[in-house]
């Protein structure tokens, strides 16, 4: 009896081939959708790409007539977005010109339009308050998400699948109808327009989304491995510590990327419940303003901050992309 | 039954040593989680029924009075408010459809891997993790009719002749419709890499030998599409659709950064009008709660559809 050794092919056949995949016109049609998808995709990420050049036109330079692709890069819209200024009048821009050698980059730039820079602008403390507010919501939302997906995924709890669902079915609630309440509420609390009253919102905000997906990845480590913790010895408690954690630490590290992002984009809310100590910076930078109407490089500069971070995220969670944005009900 | 077997373990192994139950753990783990969410979300949507069946305005001195359902029947009497959830369906349907053609497209371009292949794919999804807002505002510049890069990159360049996107304007002539068709357009800029997403991942999922019996069978492609690809990527393709039909009920972000419901009402999406009802002006908290309310009952329908139809197919996998 012959074996599959001596009758197979003399080398293993290492690329997968479809028996339609080999004819010449299957061939030419791969080079055909390889031209078309590097076509396509040019075209889907030309509006990434005009943000990232208008942030470096000059104020001019975004507003004449037909829009420019060459253009004489400058860092003015970062000056208008960082730092409040004053106009100078002819007499005292003289006054200013005469000894350029004591003036910083910025002071020169701002010179340069005819304006002095008084200091930072209110939207650098905007900023400030994002990062605290996404930071510190994102920390506890990941924390509490994690020990109840642990729960969820571990243990009998009764009514798993409807809590499971209430707790999905928040997420689901329009943010505007959800704010008329707890407007009122903070009211009542003096939490309007305050750190604390932010964080705990946007930790609520991600936190059915945490649960969700920290529970998919949590189900995903073979439960054998507590199983051998608690017959070595191991407390229930030690053994979620000691052996789950660091097996899940993959799916923590997206989990908290994912919500940083949430509440870094996050608008409705910041809108409506907060006016000036924590306004975050997304409801800042629409109402950019210069003379004249919105102020588009400051815009355009600002818009950075959310393209950079969001660039970054996209390439080293692109496998985790899927589970993200169903809330991890689709994993592959 | 794995855990009950362990807790016999533990109990027999270790009966002295003391350490939390496995029930109290579980309460200790899960209750936070729901605390916060009651406290967040269950109690302000019973506040807010109530407040629906009030006359309450949160900058008035007065306490709420009850009005009965006087808010509600205000609300289905009025025109306005009918426009503005025709308006939000319109670009619901506008907007997802689009999404899914232009989203399945994309997948069946980009399925068969190649060198850079992925590269190019995760460049495509950038878009739709940037904040909307942003997006919107950023957008608002694209469209303007003179120095706007939109109408620049499509070829129409003179202003008096090409349209005025976010003004509803064709060559000076008003045009009814093209403002929302201008954010749907944006919204499909950003979602449709989703429906990508999504639908890459059914595609995956199907087995080569379909296509190798197709193949051999001599079947066109055509045929191919419609019995082998389309009904094994439908269950994916379901979900990208309810998903983004609720998002779309729930459209805020993108239209304020872009339009902020105007030209006129042309793009006054229900949750901007909640908005100004609520928030601005005379903050209408009692009217704009039971307003909420009504949203919030459309919404929880198309949820119900989508999670239920989670819970089906997770089952089935």
């Amino acid at each position: 009896m012959t074996t599959f050794e001596e009758t197979g092919p003399r080398t293993p056949v290492v690329e997968p081939t479809r028996v339609d995949k080999v004819h010449p016109r299957a061939k030419l049609r791969k080079s055909v959708r390889v031209i078309l998808t590097v076509i396509v995709t040019f075209v889907m990420i030309v509006p990434v790409l005009v943000m990232i050049m208008t942030a470096f036109k000059s104020r001019a330079d975004i507003v004449t007539p037909p829009p420019k692709v060459f253009f004489h890069p400058t860092l003015e819209g970062f000056l208008y977005l960082f730092t409040d200024r004053s106009v100078l009048s002819p007499s005292n821009l003289e006054a200013e010109r005469a000894h350029p050698g004591d003036l910083n980059y910025w002071q020169k730039l701002a010179l340069s339009v005819g304006q002095k820079i008084n200091g930072p602008s209110d939207y650098v403390g905007r900023l400030k308050n994002s990062v605290i507010i996404a930071g510190t919501s994102t920390i506890l939302s990941v924390i509490l998400g994690l020990f109840a997906a642990y729960a969820f995924s571990r243990f009998k709890v009764a009514g798993k699948d409807d809590l499971l669902f209430f707790i999905l079915s928040t997420r689901m609630l329009p943010g505007v109808v959800v704010t008329i309440p707890l407007f009122l509420l903070y009211k009542q609390l003096g939490w309007n327009d305050t750190h604390i009253g932010m964080i705990i919102l946007y930790t609520v905000f991600n936190l059915s989304f945490s649960v969700w997906l920290l529970k998919g990845f949590i189900d995903e480590i073979p439960i054998e491995y507590e199983e051998a913790a608690l017959v070595d010895g191991y407390t229930r408690l030690q053994a979620f510590f000691k052996i789950v954690l660091p097996q899940a630490v993959n799916g923590i590290a997206a989990t908290t990327v994912f919500c940083l992002i949430f509440a870094w984009n996050e608008y409705a809310f910041a809108l409506m419940l907060t006016s000036e100590k924590a306004r975050t910076a997304p409801p800042s930078i629409a109402t950019m303003l210069g003379s004249g109407g919105l102020e588009w490089s400051a815009i355009a500069a600002g818009s950075l901050g959310f393209l950079i971070p969001v660039a970054i995220v996209t390439f080293v969670l692109r496998d985790y992309l899927l589970r993200g944005v169903t809330f991890g009900a689709v994993r592959k | 039954m794995s855990q009950n077997v362990s807790n016999l373990k533990d109990a027999a192994m270790y009966p002295r040593q003391r350490h939390l139950s496995n029930r109290a753990i579980t309460n200790i783990f899960i209750w936070p989680t729901l605390a916060l969410l009651i406290a967040m979300n269950v109690f302000p949507l019973f506040y807010s029924l109530y407040l629906g069946f009030t006359n309450y305005s949160a900058i008035a001195q007065k306490a709420p009075v009850w009005v009965a359902f006087q808010n509600f029947s205000t609300i289905l009497n009025d025109k306005n408010l009918w426009q503005y959830f025709a308006t939000t369906g319109r670009y619901a349907l506008m907007s997802v459809t689009l999404q899914v053609l232009v989203g399945f497209a994309l997948a069946m371009l980009v399925r068969e891997k190649f060198k850079g292949g992925s590269l190019l794919t995760t460049l495509i999804l950038i878009p739709m993790m940037i904040s909307p807002v942003v997006v919107g505002l950023f957008w608002k510049l694209m469209y303007n009719p003179s120095f706007g890069f939109f109408n620049f990159l499509l070829g129409m360049s003179d202003p008096s002749k090409s349209p005025d996107w976010l003004a509803s304007r064709l060559a000076g002539q008003p045009v009814p419709g093209l403002a929302l068709l201008a954010v749907a357009i944006v919204d499909v800029w950003m979602w449709a890499p989703f429906v990508m997403l999504l639908v890459l991942s059914g595609l995956k999922a199907i087995p080569d030998y379909l296509y190798e019996a197709a193949a051999v069978d001599r079947a066109s492609s055509w045929f191919q599409f419609w019995r082998i690809t389309l009904p094994q990527v439908a269950p994916l393709l379901l979900i990208a659709v309810l998903f983004r039909t609720i998002e779309a009920f729930k459209s805020f972000d993108l239209v304020m950064g872009m339009t902020g419901g105007g030209p006129g009402v042309q793009t006054e999406l229900i949750s901007v009008d909640l908005y100004r009802i609520a928030f601005l002006g005379q903050f209408r908290t009692g009217y704009g709660s039971a307003l909420a309310y009504i949203i919030l009952i459309v919404i929880i329908a198309i949820s119900n559809l989508y999670i239920k139809y989670l819970n089906k197919s997770k089952g089935e996998g």
